[in-house]
């Protein structure tokens, strides 16, 4: 906060209102309604309700197939971020790197970035389409029996292929930035006491991105967890036999399709607490360690 | 000196791998949805484009029934523009001045606020996405361009770039603001607003994109044909199409793909700098 | 044109942080006040106390003889000139110089008038149409001055205005302040590190320490007659020689080397003997003895820096030594020197508490 501020009575409020009132009705509202109803079973035609404590709880979590959807997303979020922040830091030093053509490679790396996830997960689904998709067919070619409608290790390939080609922009831009942030003083330093440009990288530039790095995967799980949805649900759906649900596309089919509207909210309420959980340890343990 | 060639080769090998990577599809989908029909099914994607450009695109854009039952490309289009413009612009006017109270002033529930505020970007719209419904459609907002925006607005992201922006302005300004005896409204319209022309332009920028590339809110609060945006509507095309006993128009599915991609594309590209800058500056 | 009084002012900083102790002053019409120290010492927080940018834990504030605690910035007739200038990048010099006039309704013809006299004064009338990212760093900082001349305010505040310009710029901007403030007769409290400045602009210069006024008074009041030992140490450049020493009686003893003549000092207490490097002079017959190891040419003068030898360690290390003399006095390096001070000129602190005892 600034060391001097505008002291008074009225005008803060009035300024904060909208976004404080549009918070409490769209936001506080329905995730206190989660809650409330996370306790609660309807009865089949929704008329009447019961307050059951935790078993709604117990449910979800006993739930196999949402026990298959945690373990999913866990390795889902592990495999996105790595491999799009692996893809996207190569390429950001690369481009750093070079003098000619710097400009281009920056503005066709980073423009996939405007790319909406449904809509990269519909053109993933066409390039994997049993009669057109290129992709399908070269990998069905080289011996790969290819089937993402029906084998779920090939679905998972699928969407985290998408996924990832989707989430490379964002990181490129980021690396990208930080590397140009870093001093030219201390990369000319550096050239002094290290003639390995490996060397350097893995001793100097590295460790200088760490908070960088640290940002981006912080970014990368909200998205894996969360934006990845609109690919799911374009691609595999879930499909085939709810091998490739993430948790949020569970808690949608199970409260929308479903209409498990209690079962659903446990869910959310569990995915929430997942979050908060994760963004703690996240502050407490990783960021601690990056600070140089 | 040869191993520096070596490793500038390599340099722009790398790069070109990845300027395929990520362009290829693109181009592959804009490729084939200029063709036929009956060429895609027959020989599968393009990579060079064809001869049906034209004719594809308008009756996508403007012909009944060319995608839908109802509902035109072009209409989807418009819808898509009012969600993009609509949420940015909305975005920007309060996060802005919400922001401003957190940075610029003194004032009692200023924490318990903020703390509010900050809880929306560890909780996104998807976890809550039932009751957020409910509660919208209890206010009968379901199809309504104010129900599909205004919640969108309650997560805090653009609160919190404006924040660190106004924190990275010098604090004498505001001192030396105070002895010229400007009023916290003056200040924040000579001085905020100016000072921050460049930052406002970065969000609008990302904002568009952000509200343009929305799916599952728009996809559960829009039910009528008529209020589909590009990025929900081909979905349900596709499915139309693929379902259709006819020939299935994949062209018109790749098509539309590219429509949807196109604006917030172009707006990215020609935007190109101020966009990397307010992106960036989100860091930290 | 106004007094400024300060009555007991404290002020402890939210997170627990105690930047003023307690400090009374009263500062006439028209006077240049300077507060000098070391960084971190309150002087900012005293000035910005006065500007009003800072809440007043404890005592008042007057200017004209009206208490001003409550009264906002604004309303303070107060103009400040802060040390990263803080101008309004947006605005060309001219809507930097009319806002603040702006904002009190002035008439535009009032306004212009007003702008136009304060650049002419100032000579950057050529660059009113300009932004200050224009401007070199000694053009921005006459924007600022002109920022607060055009106000034609009570009391102008200063806050380091020249710590950000190159030495020579340095100089001449403050021969211009002092001459800007003679002409305007404007009441001034100016805060600087810079112990050269201090001196040099002051009419009356405040030594702070700690968030307390060490002592108050004219610069040269206070280069002769220091009342403390910080405050010798602080003003004058070179600065103050410092020797340890403890009485016995008859003599002040310093390792092998004795002063006599002292009287009328505490015994076995830890004290310093301070010798101003100007007071010092090569003189076969001096009480102290130098190895010469360095010698400073400044042009019309030289300072001769150099190991005291037989005196007691300061803090472990030799005690070191420094005089000034003229261009043609050049000793060799590592030659042997005696030097001579006037006894009357010499001064005697407590070391514990700092206190001057002769
Ligand atoms: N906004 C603040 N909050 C807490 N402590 C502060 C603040 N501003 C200054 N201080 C502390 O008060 C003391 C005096 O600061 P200041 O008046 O800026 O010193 P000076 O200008 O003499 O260098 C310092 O110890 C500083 O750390
Ligand atoms: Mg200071």
């Amino acid at each position: 906060m600034k060391r001097v501020q505008f002291e008074h009575s009225t005008i803060p409020y009035l300024f904060i209102a909208p976004q404080i009132i549009i918070i409490a009705i769209f936001f506080l509202w329905p995730a206190a309604q989660a809650v409330h109803q996370s306790f609660l079973l309807e009865d089949a035609f929704g008329l009447s309700s019961q307050f059951v404590w935790f078993k709604n709880y117990f449910d979800t979590i006993g739930d196999a197939s949402w026990r298959q959807a945690a373990w999913f997303t866990t390795v889902f979020s592990v495999l996105v971020t790595f491999l799009s922040l692996g893809i996207a830091l190569l390429l950001a030093v690369k481009a750093n790197e070079v003098i000619r053509g710097a400009r281009t490679y920056r503005t066709t790396l980073m423009w996939a970035y405007a790319i909406a996830p449904p809509v990269a997960g519909l053109m993933g689904n066409l390039m994997f389409h049993p009669l057109i998709g290129d992709l399908y067919k070269f990998l069905n070619a080289i011996g790969w029996d290819f089937n993402h409608k029906l084998d779920s290790f090939d679905a998972g390939f699928v969407v985290v292929l998408i996924a990832v080609w989707k989430q490379v922009s964002v990181n490129f831009i980021f690396f990208l930035s930080g590397l140009q942030g870093i001093s030219k003083a201390v990369n000319e330093a550096a050239m002094m006491d290290c003639k390995s440009p490996t060397r350097r990288f893995w001793t100097i530039t590295f460790p200088l991105l760490a908070p960088t790095t640290f940002f981006l995967m912080v970014i990368n799980i909200t998205y894996a967890f969360f934006e990845t949805f609109g690919i799911i649900d374009t691609t595999t759906g879930g499909a085939p036999g709810g091998s490739t649900n993430t948790l949020v596309y569970k808690v949608f089919q199970d409260g929308f399709r479903g209409a498990d509207l209690g079962g659903s909210s446990a869910q959310s309420v569990v995915l929430m607490l997942i979050v908060l959980a994760l963004t703690v340890i996240q502050f407490r343990f990783i960021e601690r360690k990056v600070h140089y | 000196m040869s191993n520096i060639n070596w490793r500038i080769i390599l340099n722009h090998t790398i790069l070109l791998i990845g300027v395929i990577f990520m362009s290829l599809p693109v181009w592959v989908a804009f490729s084939t949805s200029t063709h036929s029909a009956e060429t895609i099914l027959r020989e599968g994607l393009q990579f060079w484009p064809g001869t049906n450009f034209i004719g594809t695109y308008r009756e996508v854009l403007f012909e009944q029934g060319g995608v839908m039952k109802s509902v035109l490309g072009i209409t989807m289009l418009k819808n898509s523009m009012i969600l993009g413009i609509g949420f940015a612009i909305g975005k920007v006017i309060v996060s802005m001045l919400a922001a401003y109270a957190i940075v610029y002033f003194r004032f009692r529930l200023a924490t318990p606020l903020f703390w509010i505020i900050f809880l929306t970007l560890l909780l996104p719209l998807e976890v809550r996405i039932i009751p957020s419904y409910e509660v919208v459609a209890g206010l009968g907002l379901l199809d309504t361009n104010f129900g599909l925006i205004v919640p969108l607005i309650a997560s805090a992201t653009g609160t919190f770039y404006f924040r660190q922006f106004f924190k990275s302005i010098p604090e004498e300004l505001l001192e030396a603001a105070r002895l010229d005896g400007a009023t916290p409204w003056r200040f924040f319209v000579d001085i905020l607003i100016p000072l921050s022309k460049t930052m406002i332009a970065a969000i609008l920028i990302i904002m568009f994109v952000v509200g343009w590339n929305q799916y599952l809110w728009p996809l559960i609060m829009t039910t009528k044909e008529e209020n589909y945006t590009l990025v929900i509507g081909i979905k349900q095309i596709y499915q139309i199409l693929s379902e259709g006993g006819e020939l299935p128009q994949y062209q018109k599915a790749f098509a539309l793909t590219i429509l949807a991609t196109l604006p917030p594309v172009l707006v990215v590209l020609f935007f190109q700098n101020w966009f990397v800058k307010g992106l960036v500056e989100s860091e930290k | 044109m106004a007094t400024v009084k300060l009555k007991n002012i404290k002020k402890t900083y939210p997170n627990g942080a105690v930047a003023v102790r307690g400090v009374d002053m009263a500062i006439e019409d028209g006077e240049f006040v300077v507060f000098v120290g070391p960084s971190g010492c309150g002087k900012s927080t005293m000035l910005r106390m006065v500007a009003g940018l800072e809440n007043i834990t404890d005592g008042e504030i007057e200017i004209d003889d009206r208490v001003i605690n409550k009264v906002s910035p604004a309303d303070r007739d107060v103009a400040m000139v802060f040390q990263n200038y803080a101008l309004y990048p947006h605005m060309t010099v001219r809507g930097n110089m009319a806002y603040g006039l702006k904002n009190r309704g002035l008439p535009k013809a009032e306004i212009n008038q007003k702008v136009t006299d304060a650049a002419k004064m100032l000579r950057i009338h050529d660059y009113l149409d300009r932004q200050p990212n224009q401007l070199s760093g000694g053009q921005r900082q006459r924007v600022a001055m002109g920022r607060a001349i055009v106000r034609d305010p009570k009391v102008f505040l200063f806050d380091e205005p020249l710590s950000n310009l190159d030495a020579k710029l340095r100089v001449q901007m403050r021969i211009e302040i002092k001459r800007l403030q003679r002409r305007m007769g404007v009441t001034s409290i100016y805060v600087t590190h810079d112990q050269t400045e201090a001196m040099t602009l002051a009419d009356r210069l405040a030594v702070i320490n700690d968030g307390r006024i060490e002592q108050m008074g004219a610069p040269i009041e206070l280069y002769n007659n220091p009342a403390t030992l910080f405050v010798a140490s602080f003003i004058g450049a070179p600065q103050i020689n410092l020797i340890p020493v403890q009485f016995d009686g008859k003599n002040l003893n310093s390792g092998d080397l004795q002063f006599s003549g002292f009287k009328d000092l505490p015994e076995n207490t830890d004290l310093i003997l301070g010798i101003r490097p100007d007071v010092l002079e090569p003189n076969n017959d001096g009480q102290l003895e130098m190895q010469v190891d360095l010698v400073e040419q400044h042009g019309a003068e030289n300072l001769v820096y150099g190991a005291l030898n037989g005196a007691s360690t300061t803090d472990g290390y030799n005690t070191e030594i420094c005089f000034k003399t003229d261009q043609n006095t050049q000793p060799a390096i590592d030659s042997v020197l005696k030097l001579h001070f006037d006894q009357n000129h010499a001064m005697v602190f407590n070391k514990e508490t700092g206190e001057r005892l002769i």
